[in-house]
């Protein structure tokens, strides 16, 4: 295998990794322009999703079996928003934050109490099918994590921009005051944001899962965790930052795994710490994140 | 690090204690509660068995992290959640530097004192090379790109063998100090054996003292006054001539210092350090220690920290007793999962409906009584 080819395979696993990791970074960026908190919790609403969709393919079938979890998880987020977050009565929103870190507590314990050591699968059809084309091979369930992130990506554009629902988010991430004057609900606002994030992360958590992973188990939740690295280079407010934000982490963990041998000094598992790296890298130089509103106040 | 921390503690002590005569100080209540804490507290090596010094020596360590965290997070605003690597950092520079240079995992074979007050610097300075980043992001933008510390960290940790010992970890040298060492060898006091745990109560009491009226004084003083301005309003703070990015950059300085010497006293009471356990976990129950206890005051940390450190402990020793709750393994909730439920569960409801913590119940009490306080 030429070094070409090498290149451009882990190129594109890099590319569709860095799709699903969008996807959750997207949601993530979803809730933040809606109520500018923080959500911690995003990890344990993908695992959520996960495991819905994981206990219920055998009987019900993988698709109806995905529609469910994607559910599941837009009902969990959503009773985050509804249960949580709207009964609090002051006004600090890193104080939110630290109210997601309690719910990701509770959530990932109890998901990882009832996954044990297991590792369940999620029934995909794809299994580990490999598609090559001119020595560049790559499995069929990258290129579909490619083709229903992009797909999801596109429709939450479109909605974003067109529908009068995405009008009404929008307008609550510019001013909630003024928004709320205009008579848009940021009740609903924020609870529809709650919900879309929970099923955008169910469906990562279907392409965090399938081959070449092992399956759903503890550790996923860990890999969910690259799409806040993700979220942040690209800039927490801005959904195009959450795309390329998303690429980037997925590139550079792809091609951080793929020449681990070359990079040996730097020690095992690099490929785990590369996003981090280049997160701090682009922090250092950009505070505000890549596409991420700049700051105006200097003090 | 508990000489310089007691030295700089009394001149702010001094200066923000009002000059209240003998007389009030006698007929005060605090007093004598105070009082009655400090002797029971050192007493307590005398009557308990070696599983609660333990659990006590870990609430301590876990109270020093928690001011700190605090300082950071509740005075100021700034979300960390790399609080375990500066844990870490303490743990193993203590080893490194007062380890014995053995076959196959380094050591500097400095004495124990110098390592520990040496450890703390180095996170210290960790701190330092981190505060570029920590000076200039906000709240919880901060705690997102911290996530890259834990992560730095436990690479690190696995990676530089010749250090950490790897994945197995390293034995914890012993502590000594002015020629008592802290370890098996066995004293009596008053007919009762002293071993490392008893010793080192007293140790942690020490440190924790110091490192609670330290920070009571930064956050009194005039430092304590500019942190909470920043967290209230950065811009109004800026205008009024706080340097925010200054700010931000020493108290995530001095925070990491506080995890540091946490970590020093946990690898003292572990005697062997492991990566695992400096993982994104431990920085959640820092996190959720401060939000339990009491956001931006010591108390707060203090109370926070044996709540969340005891839990487990309690949990475990009692899971018999318990309903719901069985040995880990038999299918049962663990008692590791039914504290994190407990205190997550906490976390959510504290910041719902007693956004103060659990030491704002007392502040309510002595409000209602204000005649016994006065």
């Amino acid at each position: 295998m030429s070094d070409v080819s090498t290149f451009l395979e882990l190129l594109l696993n890099g590319v569709s990794m860095g799709s699903v990791y969008a996807l959750i970074a997207l949601g993530f960026v979803v809730i933040f322009r809606a109520t500018e908190v923080v959500n911690f919790a995003h990890a344990s609403l993908l695992l959520a999703g996960g495991y819905v969709t994981a206990s219920l393919h055998d009987d019900i079938g993988f698709w109806p079996a995905l529609g469910v979890g994607i559910a599941a998880a837009a009902v969990v987020g959503a009773a985050v928003e509804f249960l949580v977050m709207r009964r609090y009565r002051g006004h600090d929103h890193s104080v939110l934050a630290i109210v997601t870190i309690g719910v990701d507590i509770l959530l990932t314990t109890e998901l990882t109490r009832r996954l044990g050591t297991d590792v369940l699968t999620l029934g995909d059809p794809w299994g580990d099918a490999v598609l090559t084309v001119g020595g560049v091979s790559i499995a069929h369930t990258r290129i579909a994590a490619f083709v229903a992130a992009a797909l999801l990506i596109t429709a939450f554009l479109l909605t974003f921009r067109y529908t009068s629902w995405g009008v009404a988010m929008r307008a609550a991430a510019e001013s909630s005051e003024t928004a709320a004057l205009m008579g848009v609900r940021l009740g609903r606002v924020s609870l529809g944001a709650w919900a879309v994030a929970g099923g955008l992360a169910a469906v990562a958590a279907l392409f965090l899962t399938v081959f070449p992973t092992p399956g759903l188990e503890r550790a996923t939740s860990l890999a969910a965790l690259k799409a806040f690295p993700a979220a942040i280079l690209g800039g927490l407010d801005s959904t195009t930052g959450a795309l390329v934000g998303g690429l980037i982490v997925g590139v550079t963990e792809s091609l951080a795994t793929g020449y681990q041998s070359e990079l040996a000094f730097m020690g095992r598992g690099l490929g785990d710490l590369a996003p981090y790296l280049v997160m701090t890298l682009i922090l250092l130089l950009r505070p505000s994140g890549l596409f991420g509103t700049k700051e105006l106040a200097r003090v | 690090m508990s000489d310089a921390v007691a030295t700089q503690a009394e001149p702010a002590e001094s200066r923000t204690a009002p000059a209240g005569s003998a007389k009030t100080l006698l007929t005060r209540r605090r007093t004598y509660v105070i009082t009655a804490c400090a002797l029971l507290l050192l007493a307590l090596p005398f009557y308990l068995d070696r599983f609660w010094l333990q659990a006590g020596l870990f609430a301590m360590a876990a109270a020093i992290g928690a001011i700190g965290l605090n300082l950071l997070t509740g005075a100021t605003g700034q979300l960390s959640m790399g609080h375990a690597f500066f844990l870490a950092v303490g743990a193993y520079g203590y080893c490194v530097f007062a380890g014995e240079r053995g076959q196959e995992i380094n050591g500097l074979g400095l004495p124990p004192w110098l390592a520990a007050v040496l450890a703390v610097l180095v996170a210290g300075v960790a701190g330092g090379l981190f505060s570029p980043i920590a000076g200039r992001l906000k709240g919880a933008y901060l705690g997102i790109a911290t996530l890259a510390l834990i992560f730095i960290g436990q690479h690190v940790l696995f990676n530089a063998e010749n250090l950490t010992g790897g994945a197995n970890g390293r034995d914890v040298p012993a502590m000594s100090l002015f020629g008592l060492t802290f370890d098996e060898s066995e004293i009596t006091v008053a007919n009762v054996p002293f071993g490392s745990a008893e010793k080192l109560w007293y140790l942690g009491l020490v440190l924790t003292l110091g490192c609670g009226l330290f920070a009571r004084g930064v956050l009194r003083g005039r430092p304590g006054r500019a942190m909470n301005a920043i967290r209230d309003h950065r811009i109004a703070a800026g205008v009024l001539g706080v340097p925010v990015a200054r700010y931000r950059g020493a108290v995530f300085v001095l925070s990491s210092m506080y995890a540091g010497l946490a970590g020093v006293l946990l690898a003292l009471v572990f005697q062997r350090t492991v990566p695992d356990y400096f993982g994104i976990t431990l920085s959640l129950e820092y996190l959720a220690m401060i939000v339990i206890g009491g956001l931006g005051s010591v108390a707060g940390a203090v109370v926070g920290a044996a709540f969340v450190s005891l839990l487990p402990q309690l949990l475990t020793r009692y899971s018999d007793a318990l309903p719901l709750v069985s040995a880990p393994g038999t299918g049962g909730v663990a008692p590791g999962e039914a504290s994190r439920y407990l205190y997550g569960a906490a976390v959510v409801a504290v910041v719902l409906f007693l956004p103060g913590g659990l030491v704002q119940l007392a502040a309510r009490r002595a409000r209602k009584h204000p005649q016994e306080d006065a």
